[in-house]
């Protein structure tokens, strides 16, 4: 096994190009999954059965499967009902229903840390269901979430070489087709994971300082 | 879509691949998660560092990576390991990291008189890990630790892209071969669910009985 610097020098451009991707990928799961598991968080909260039961068993169900299965799901099943969409659509879907039922927990506990007083102060100044979570729940609820968001951020970054599974050219991909056809292995693949590795670092320091910043969402 | 029972066998050949992987996986991250959670509180200062470096790296990068890199860059080094065994490997070792935290953290949870009590009454540290700190520790870990078996589960479907014939895999083939993609994937994501759930109960059931005794105590 010999590393090859000259090697590194010419596939980094291209890997570079795959993970300029895998951060757009990345940044829009995280715009889908915010905004997704908020949704099934208040719904979840619903005092209509018939809407919390069925959307707690989806959420409970897709966190209980695969992410790539679920990728598959949507790009080789929907295709069969008429939903044809492109590689990267439907990562970004994936990924953020996937993620979704995660935030979906972090809004819960952030939502519940909300103290009840609040709920019955909206209340007795008549301020309806809307006004309540836009101007009393929301502002209170998100602080303290934001550490465990970022956490999931991370993590979903991470996840994103699953993508390559659906014939999305983010950085595992390039590195495979380089791989693939220069025969050569241990510089991609390592490269990949130096990459990995130092986006992840970079953002631990990024999440200690949230911490700090806005404190840890009490259990 | 004549011939579904025999297309249900291979995709239930896949799910025993999948209960192998997950269960030998465990085994392999819990073993991993005591040496490098034990590891990061360990008196000797080389040890901590090392298991901070297996913890950071394998939380650092993705279960993806990993996989690919002990399949296809080992090799290289003259380590040729089975699909199988690259898959246990890479599964064990990266949930085993986290695990690592969630020992540790239990650990240290422990309040510090009951170190002093085990110091008072001459325990070895053997006998004040084993009688004193795991007990109590131990119930702390199993919910995170059953979490992790099936972050575990779920990531066994990766191994079937470095062509190990697991669930997902079997049911890629049967989309391969009968253009059908709805029931397969269904199949699967329901034969996921479940064991997710069996695994979830299982670690409930533990829980019951680890703790039970401890009611008073705490």
């Amino acid at each position: 096994m010999e590393w090859d610097w000259a090697f590194v020098a010419e596939i980094t451009p291209t890997l570079l190009e795959g993970l300029k991707l895998t951060l757009l990928i990345t940044a829009l799961s995280a715009v889908v999954a915010a905004a997704l598991g908020l949704l099934f968080a208040i719904l979840r909260r619903s005092k209509n059965r018939m809407v919390a039961g069925p959307v707690g068993l989806f959420v409970e169900f897709i966190r209980g499967t695969p992410l790539l299965v679920q990728l598959y799901f949507i790009f080789y099943v929907l295709p069969d009902v008429g939903i044809l969409l492109p590689p990267l659509v439907a990562g970004v879907i994936g990924m953020g229903l996937h993620y979704a039922t995660y935030t979906a927990e972090v809004y819960r506990a952030g939502i519940e840390n909300v103290p009840k007083g609040q709920w019955e102060a909206a209340r007795a100044t008549n301020l309806t269901a809307s006004q309540t979570w836009t101007h009393v729940i929301i502002p209170q609820a998100v602080p303290p979430m934001i550490p465990a968001l970022a956490n999931y951020l991370i993590a979903m970054f991470k996840e994103t070489p699953l993508l390559s599974a659906i014939t999305v050219l983010e950085l595992m991909n390039q590195a495979k087709s380089v791989a693939n056809s220069s025969y050569r292995y241990v510089e991609p693949m390592t490269l990949v994971g130096v990459f990995f590795l130092a986006m992840s670092l970079v953002s631990v320091v990024i999440l200690r300082w949230l911490e700090h910043r806005y404190g840890r969402l009490g259990k | 879509m004549g011939d579904w029972s025999g297309y249900l066998a291979l995709i239930l050949q896949g799910a025993l691949v999948t209960a192998q992987l997950t269960v030998m996986g465990s085994a392999l991250a819990l073993v991993a998660a005591f040496v490098a959670g034990l590891g990061r509180i360990a008196p000797f200062a080389p040890v901590r560092w090392l298991a901070t470096v297996y913890i950071e790296f394998f939380r650092g990068t993705s279960i993806f990576v990993q996989l690919f890199w002990v399949y296809f860059v080992l090799p290289f080094a003259g380590i040729t390991l089975s699909p199988l065994m690259a898959g246990v490997m890479a599964l064990g070792l990266n949930v085993g990291a986290y695990g690592a935290e969630v020992v540790r953290g239990a650990i240290l949870s422990v309040p510090r008189d009951q170190y002093e009590a085990t110091v008072a009454l001459n325990l070895t540290k053997g006998q004040r890990m084993r009688h004193v700190i795991l007990p109590q520790a131990l119930p702390l870990m199993l919910p995170t630790f059953g979490n992790n078996a099936i972050e575990l589960l779920k990531a066994t479907a990766v191994v079937s892209l470095i062509s190990l014939t697991d669930m997902t895999f079997q049911a890629q083939v049967v989309r391969a071969q009968t253009g059908s993609t709805l029931i397969p994937f269904i199949t699967i994501l329901i034969l996921y669910f479940a064991m997710a759930t069996v695994i979830a109960s299982g670690v409930r059931a533990l829980e019951r009985r680890m703790t039970r005794g401890l009611d008073g105590v705490r």
